[in-house]
C-alpha cells in the first residue's frame, strides 16, 4: 500500500486532528468520491482491481455504499435495475481490461435503452497508455459505439467538472450510459482546488435537448387528434423515463383515446385499465397490433419504433398518419414515416396537449370493436393435464402478488409471457431488457432493483439458461439478505431459440435443449438459501404463496412443459396483421 | 446522391473517432473526409463527401451526427454555393521526351510541378474534385507512378442567389 493509507481517518481522531485531515490535499479518488456524493450517489455496484486501488481506497474511508458483486456484468445490470425503478442514474465501478471489457454487454443494453448509468473504469497509468501494459484495454475505442458519452480523464483537477457533466449527460435528454476512464497515477494525483474549472451549472454547447415542444406542431397533433376516427396512442419508455404516467393517463381519459404499449411501456398505464389494450409487437396481443393496422392516426410517444414492435415496416399502419413525440430527433424517421413530428420531453408534450382544451374525437364505435375484438382475441393457452404450464405459474405470480409487486425478467419465452400475463399495476416497476434482449441481465436487476426499493416485493423471473449466465450473484441475496423472489421458468430448454426452431426449422433442435441443469434447489442451498422445486399448479400454489410472502430471499425451480410456445405471433417480416395462433385451437 | 457536410466539433481527444465510427455503424459510405483547425481555438472543421441514398437517409445522418454531444454544428451545404478544394499529388512517368509535351497538356489545370527527377514529375493540383478527376484522366495514359488526395474541404460563399430562384443545381454530381 502506499503513503497514503496513513491518511485513514480514525474515529477517535481530535478536532484539531480532524482538520489536519480535512485540509490534507486530496488525490483524484477522494475527489471523485466527493463529487459523487454531490451528485447525491448513496449506492454503487462495482468490483475491485488493481488499476482502481486508489479508488476503493478511498472508498473504504467513505459513507458511499459499495455493492461488490460476483462478476462485473453482476454490478452493471444491478446498476440497471436500479436506475429503471429510481429513474436515476446508476453507477458502476470496474477495473481496467478484464474488469472494463465485462462491462460491455451491460453498456450496451443500456445505451439500447436508453438507461442513465454513470460508469467509472479503471485504466492504466498514462505514461504507459498505448503500450500494452498489463490489463490495458481501450475501453474508449470500446465503448464509443455503446455510449451516449465518454470521458478519459486526462488531469486530475477535471475530475469534478468530468462527474458533473457525466451526470448530467446521463440523465437528461434521451438518456443513456456515459464512461468515464480514470488512469490510475490520476486518481492518485493531487487535486488542486484552485485550477479545478466546476461551473455551477452544466453548459455544453454541443448538447441542448430540447424538453418543451413546438407551438405550432402541438396545434397540428389537436387538429389531428379532433379529427381521427380511429385513433390510438402508442406508449413506449419515454413516458417512463420523463415520469409522465400521470399525464399519459388524464390525457387517453379526456379524450377517450386507446392505448397500446410497446414492452419496454409496459406499466406506463394500469394493465387493467379499460384505455389499455395492451402490449403490441411480435408476441403482443391481437386487439393491440389490430388497434395498429386499422388506426387512422398514430399518437407515438416516446416510442421508438422498434423492429419487434412494427413487424414489416412497409406495411405498418397503412392507414395512418402518424404523430411522433421523442425527445431524441434522431428517432423521428428513423423506421417509420412521421406525418407530424414532436421533439420533446413526453411529460412536457403531454402537458402542452392536456392545456389545450379541444374537440375530443369520436371514439366510441372504435373503442366498442377494440373492446370486442380483446374480448374475442384474449391470451390463451391450452392447459395439460399432465404437465403445468409458464403461462400458469406466471398468472399465479399475478395473483398472489396482485400486480404490485416489482418484477424483473430474463430473456426469452418467459420473459412475452410475463410481458403478456403479469400486468403492472404501477409505473417503474417492471425491468426487462428489450432492444438487446441480453440474457442473463433479469436476475442482477432484480437485485439492483431491491437495492432501489428495499421495502418493495421483487419478483425475478427468469428461464433456465439466462438464469445460469449471472446465477453466481445468489451470493448477493445471502450477504445482503435481499428478500428477491428467483422463479426459474425451466423448461430444460432455450425456450425461445427451441421455439424458432419448431416453427422455422422443422423441429431441429440444434443446440437448444439443455438436458443437464443443476440442481436448483440445492444450488441456492449451497449459497445458504432457500430453495423449492415446483412440478404442478397444486405445489405451486401452496409454494409460490409461501415464498413469495416471505421476508427472504428464495430460489423456486419450476418444472414446466417444454414444448410450449408463446403466442400469438408476427413471424419475423411478417406484418403485424399477419398473426399466428391468434386464437386458442 | 453525393452530398457535402461539414460538422463543427470540440477538438476533444476522440471526437475523430465517433464521427467515424458512427458513420460505419450506421453504414454509411464515406468518400472523403478532412478535419482541420478554424479560426476558433478548440473547435475543428471536419468536411465529409459521403454516398447517400435518399433523402431519408441523409436526415438521419445528419440528427445522428449532431447527437453526439462533441458536435457543434451539422451542415449539409451541397445545395448552396460553395467553394469546395481538393489537392493532389500526382507522380507521373514522365520521360525527357515527352515531358515538354505534358507540359504543354496539362497547362490549363495550371498544376504545379513541385519535383523533378530524370523521368518522373510530381504535380501537384488543386480545385473542385471534378477538376483533379479530369486532370488524372488526362495524365493517365503517361503512366501515374504514385497518386494522392487530400479529400475535400469547402466553405459556403459569402453572397447565395436566392434560393428561389436559382435552379437546383448540384456542384457534385
Ligand atoms: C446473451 C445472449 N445469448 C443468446 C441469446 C439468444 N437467445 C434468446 S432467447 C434464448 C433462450 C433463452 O432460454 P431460457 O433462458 O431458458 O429462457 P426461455 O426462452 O426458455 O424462457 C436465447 C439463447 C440472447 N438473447 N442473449
Amino acid at each position: 500500500m502506499t503513503a497514503n493509507a496513513s491518511t485513514n481517518a480514525k474515529i477517535d481522531a481530535t478536532p484539531a486532528e480532524m482538520q489536519k485531515i480535512e485540509n490534507k490535499p486530496k488525490n483524484g479518488a477522494e475527489i471523485l468520491i466527493q463529487a459523487l456524493q454531490e451528485q447525491g450517489v448513496d449506492i454503487v455496484f462495482g468490483y475491485p482491481g488493481g488499476a482502481v486501488l486508489h479508488l476503493y481506497d478511498a472508498m473504504y474511508k467513505n459513507p458511499i455504499r459499495h455493492i461488490l458483486t460476483r462478476h462485473e456484468q453482476g454490478a452493471i445490470h444491478a446498476a440497471e435495475g436500479y436506475a429503471r425503478v429510481l429513474n436515476k442514474p446508476g453507477v458502476v465501478i470496474a477495473t481496467s481490461g478484464p474488469g472494463a471489457t465485462n462491462l460491455v454487454t451491460g453498456i450496451t443494453d443500456a445505451m439500447i435503452d436508453s438507461i442513465p448509468l454513470v460508469i467509472f473504469t479503471g485504466q492504466v497509468a498514462t505514461n504507459v497508455i498505448g503500450s500494452d501494459a498489463f490489463q490495458e484495454a481501450d475501453i474508449i475505442g470500446i465503448t464509443t459505439p455503446i455510449t451516449k458519452h465518454n470521458y478519459q480523464v486526462q488531469d486530475v483537477n477535471d475530475i469534478p467538472r468530468i462527474v458533473k457533466e457525466a451526470f448530467h449527460i446521463a440523465n437528461t435528454g434521451r438518456k443513456g450510459p456515459v464512461l468515464i476512464d480514470l488512469p490510475k497515477n490520476i486518481s492518485n494525483a493531487i487535486f488542486d482546488e484552485s485550477k479545478a474549472n466546476v461551473p455551477d451549472e452544466v453548459y455544453l454547447p454541443g448538447y441542448q435537448p430540447t424538453y418543451k415542444p413546438n407551438y405550432l406542431q402541438i396545434q397540428k397533433a389537436i387538429q389531428a387528434i379532433s379529427e381521427a376516427k380511429k385513433p390510438v396512442v402508442l406508449v413506449g419508455a419515454g413516458v417512463l423515463f420523463a415520469n409522465a404516467s400521470e399525464e399519459l393517463v388524464e390525457f387517453v381519459e379526456k379524450y377517450k383515446l386507446p392505448v397500446v404499449t410497446t414492452l419496454l411501456g409496459l406499466g406506463s398505464i394500469p394493465g387493467n385499465h379499460e384505455l389499455n389494450y395492451g402490449m403490441g409487437g411480435m408476441h403482443g396481443a391481437v386487439v393491440a397490433n389490430n388497434a395498429i393496422t386499422e388506426s387512422d392516426l398514430i399518437i407515438n410517444i416516446g416510442s421508438r419504433f422498434d423492429d419487434r414492435l412494427t413487424g414489416d415496416t412497409s406495411r405498418f399502419a397503412p392507414k395512418a398518419k402518424i404523430i411522433h413525440i421523442d425527445i431524441d430527433p434522431a428517432e423521428i424517421g428513423k423506421n417509420i414515416r412521421t406525418d407530424i413530428p414532436i421533439v420533446a420531453d413526453a411529460k412536457e408534450a403531454l402537458k402542452s396537449l392536456l392545456k389545450n382544451d379541444f374537440k375530443a374525437p369520436d371514439t366510441a364505435g372504435w373503442i366498442d370493436y377494440l373492446n370486442n375484438m380483446r374480448t374475442e382475441y384474449p391470451y390463451w393457452y391450452v392447459e395439460d393435464e399432465k404437465e403445468m404450464l409458464p403461462q400458469q405459474v406466471i398468472e399465479m405470480i399475478h395473483t398472489i402478488t396482485n400486480g404490485d409487486a416489482i418484477v424483473t425478467t430474463d430473456v426469452g419465452q418467459h420473459q412475452m409471457w410475463t410481458a403478456q400475463y403479469y400486468l403492472q399495476n404501477h409505473s417503474h416497476q417492471w425491468v426487462t431488457s428489450g432492444g438487446l434482449g441480453t440474457m442473463g441481465f433479469g436476475f442482477p436487476a432484480a437485485i439492483g432493483a431491491q437495492f432501489a426499493k428495499p421495502d418493495k416485493k421483487v419478483i425475478s423471473i427468469v428461464g433456465d439458461a439466462g438464469f445460469q449466465m449471472t446465477a453466481q450473484e445468489l451470493a448477493l441475496l445471502k450477504e445482503f439478505n435481499l428478500p428477491v423472489k428467483v422463479i426459474i421458468i425451466n423448461n430444460a430448454a432455450l425456450g425461445m431459440v427451441r421455439q424458432w426452431q419448431e416453427l422455422f426449422y422443422e423441429s431441429r433442435y440444434s443446440q437448444s435443449l439443455m438436458p443437464v441443469q443443476p440442481d436448483f434447489v440445492k444450488l441456492a442451498e449451497a449459497y445458504g438459501l432457500k430453495g423449492y422445486c415446483i412440478r404442478n399448479m397444486d405445489e405451486a400454489e401452496k409454494i409460490l404463496t409461501e415464498a413469495i410472502n416471505s421476508d427472504e430471499p428464495v430460489v423456486v425451480d419450476c418444472r414446466v412443459k417444454q414444448l410450449e410456445n408463446v403466442y400469438p405471433m408476427v413471424p419475423s417480416g411478417k406484418a403485424l396483421h399477419e398473426m399466428v395462433g391468434v386464437k386458442r385451437i | 446522391m453525393k452530398r457535402v457536410i461539414t460538422v463543427n466539433v470540440i477538438n476533444q481527444s476522440g471526437v475523430l473517432n465517433r464521427v467515424t465510427g458512427l458513420l460505419m455503424k450506421r453504414q454509411f459510405n464515406i468518400e472523403s473526409i478532412t478535419v482541420g483547425h478554424t479560426e476558433q481555438p478548440n473547435i475543428s472543421k471536419m468536411t465529409l463527401v459521403v454516398n447517400i441514398e435518399d433523402d431519408v437517409k441523409l436526415e438521419q445522418l445528419i440528427k445522428q451526427l449532431s447527437k453526439q454531444i462533441d458536435v457543434l454544428k451539422v451542415n449539409d451545404i451541397t445545395d448552396k454555393a460553395i467553394v469546395l478544394r481538393e489537392l493532389a499529388l500526382v507522380k507521373v512517368v514522365s520521360p525527357p521526351n515527352l515531358r515538354l509535351e505534358m507540359n504543354a497538356i496539362v497547362e490549363p489545370f495550371r498544376p504545379q510541378i513541385v519535383d523533378t527527377s530524370k523521368n518522373v514529375v510530381t504535380y501537384q493540383v488543386i480545385g473542385h474534385p471534378d477538376k483533379i478527376d479530369a486532370f488524372i484522366e488526362l495524365v493517365r495514359p503517361y503512366g501515374i507512378k504514385e497518386l494522392t488526395r487530400t479529400g475535400v474541404t469547402a466553405t459556403v460563399r459569402e453572397v447565395q442567389q436566392n434560393f428561389y430562384d436559382q435552379p437546383t443545381l448540384s456542384l457534385l454530381k
